[in-house]
């Protein structure tokens, strides 16, 4: 019998035959922590007599989420990391480098890689075929002292996508569209698996948008299959000699397949306070929005910023509406700098915030007032996600975040072009 | 285990648990502790008394992989979690902590119940209202981390996984 991609990633890394319910003993190519989880696993892992990490240049501490920091507590945590990175040799990626999702897909994961994280969207680099999944910080302070990890084996579902999306239709309306299908629980403990034509001719950008929400279903991972895609991408970062391809056996077994053509789809809006609670951008029409976000590990990369420039040039931003754009990583900014979205966008009336989670979580950079309503391109907008309990968040597309921008209301981008 | 239900609905997420924009806290845990479930019940952290229950609905502690979730309602004194589901991060999170989470039905059960838990036999008496639930068994592997009081424990007398 074959198997999943989850089943054979964990196989052969283990050096087991596993199957779908089995406990797995794994070793880790990776373990990272990010500045709002880092330092309680930095004291549990000092706390706890370790002293180094098995592996400490595949330990990464990522100063993202409150980067720069905005006050003094933050601060000392960052100092707990950088102090933690320079005693125990492990990598230190600072303030204003970008996002850990971002700079992992970039520069650390590969196919077949298990890389744990604590942080609940380190499911993004399942978009390269790496079987990546959040933890707590106890978990990866363990994972760091011995180098590896236990795991439930998941089951899977299968989503087969068909299909060539409409104009103005992208991925981010994909996954949205299935987390309203399947719901918000919908894939607790499973493995997401997306496959079909339209996932064979789908760009990295797009897996990654589409694994990094795969959490937001409930799921542990959210996989791609590795393929001509994935190893293109890695050859333009210089690290063609970690491709391997990946594929599902044909006679695997699924919990279940999902089908979607996904040239019904539309723009499509997750609405407060919960991500499965969907509807069509077209159908919010008259929603007031007074902050627009474009960025974050979901949709920060430079397709996005060159689907909103597009979309904002020559126009200019309502003037109710604050508009902010978050770069996943300084690669992605210097980027944006080169092929004038930057300027397009600052055009446009935009604000631009350093790489790194931005206003995503709430911490600061467009913390929201009371009853103010924010459109983003984020993953989440659980109530009191961005700072403020009485706001409320809606999710989308850059096309969707960049149409609402200029209108000042839920638009959908097709109206505007 | 015997304590009060104090009932939540479906989707308690960690931003209701401990919102981001505590973050500043999570170095100091006693004054983040004070915020616990704030942002689904701001009376709760005063009300809460050592062995009471968190009672949820569906999909409780969805969200984030903070484990300040599961710590901070620990340090409130909670005795375990009853949810009818609970996200997969927080359920681990949970049991590295030493947190008993217990899936059954929780419609059975309202807010303000006196509730008796025998983690052994597997069983919830609901004392006000005279029901008797039984929750799913613990899978073993997170067992065996629950019977040393969490993660940590579990390692420093194991010096590995032994599962």
């Amino acid at each position: 019998m074959g198997k999943t991609l989850a089943e054979k990633i964990l196989s052969l890394k283990s050096n087991t035959d596993v199957r779908a319910g089995d406990i797995v003993i794994s070793p880790v190519d990776l373990a990272f922590v990010q500045d709002t989880t880092g330092p309680l696993t930095v004291r549990e892992f000092l706390n706890n007599g370790f002293e180094k990490p098995a592996n400490p240049a595949k330990t990464v501490l990522f100063i993202d989420h409150a980067a720069p920091s905005p006050n003094n507590q933050l601060s000392t945590d960052h100092i707990t990391l950088r102090d933690f990175a320079e005693k125990t040799g492990c990598v230190l990626s600072d303030a204003g480098d970008g996002v850990c999702h971002q700079l992992v897909a970039e520069n650390i994961a590969a196919p077949g890689d298990v890389i744990v994280g604590a942080d609940s969207h380190t499911v993004t680099a399942g978009g390269i075929g790496a079987f990546a999944t959040g933890m707590g910080s106890s978990d990866v302070a363990v994972a760091m002292a011995l180098g590896k990890t236990w795991f439930r084996v998941p089951e899977t579902i299968r989503v087969v996508c068909s299909g060539k999306f409409q104009k103005h239709v992208y991925a981010k309306d994909l996954i949205l569209h299935l987390i309203g299908l399947i719901g918000a629980d919908g894939a607790t403990y499973k493995a997401l698996e997306f496959a079909g034509e339209t996932v064979d001719n789908m760009p990295i950008a797009d897996r990654l948008t589409i694994a990094n929400m795969a959490v937001e279903a409930g799921a542990k991972v959210g996989l791609f299959p590795s393929d001509e895609t994935t190893r293109n991408y890695l050859k333009a970062q210089g690290r063609e000699d970690k491709y391997q391809p990946l594929t599902a056996d044909s006679d695997a077994v699924y919990e279940r397949t999902v089908n979607i053509d996904v040239s019904e789809l539309e723009p499509t809006v997750s609405k407060p306070h919960t991500v499965d609670n969907t509807a069509l951008a077209k159908d919010l029409k008259g929603t007031k929005i007074q902050q627009v976000a474009i960025g974050t590990c979901t949709n920060g990369r430079i397709e996005d910023f060159e689907i909103a420039a597009s979309i904002l040039k020559g126009k200019k931003r309502h003037p109710a509406t604050r508009l902010l754009i978050t770069p996943a990583s300084r690669t992605i900014l210097k980027q944006m700098i080169k092929k004038g979205y930057a300027e397009t966008l600052l055009d446009a009336g935009a604000m631009i915030l350093p790489p790194g989670c931005g206003s995503c979580l709430g911490l600061h950079q467009g913390v929201l007032g009371d009853n103010e309503a924010c459109l983003s391109t984020a993953n989440r907008n659980f109530k009191g996600r961005m700072g403020n309990p009485n706001s409320f968040i809606y999710l989308a597309s850059p096309a969707t975040a960049a149409a609402t921008a200029i209108t000042g209301q839920i638009t959908d981008p097709r109206e505007v072009l | 285990m015997k304590g009060k239900a104090f009932k939540f609905g479906d989707n308690i997420s960690t931003d209701h648990i401990v919102p981001g924009r505590l973050a500043h806290l999570r170095s100091n845990l006693p004054e983040l502790a004070k915020h616990v479930l704030e942002d689904a019940d701001p009376t709760f952290a005063a009300r809460v008394k050592e062995g009471d229950f968190v009672v949820g609905g569906n999909n409780f502690g969805l969200g984030s992989s903070r484990e300040h979730a599961p710590l901070v309602i620990k340090m409130a004194g909670v005795s375990a979690v009853l949810a009818k589901s609970v996200a997969r991060i927080f359920f681990r999170n949970a049991i590295n902590r030493g947190l008993p989470v217990l899936i059954c039905d929780t419609d059975k059960i309202n807010d303000g119940d006196e509730l008796e838990v025998d983690l052994k036999e597997g069983t919830i008496i609901d004392i006000t209202n005279g029901n008797r639930l039984t929750f799913n068994k613990i899978p073993a592997a997170m067992l065996s981390i629950l019977d040393e009081g969490g993660l940590m424990p579990y390692i420093k007398k194991n010096g590995d996984f032994k599962m």
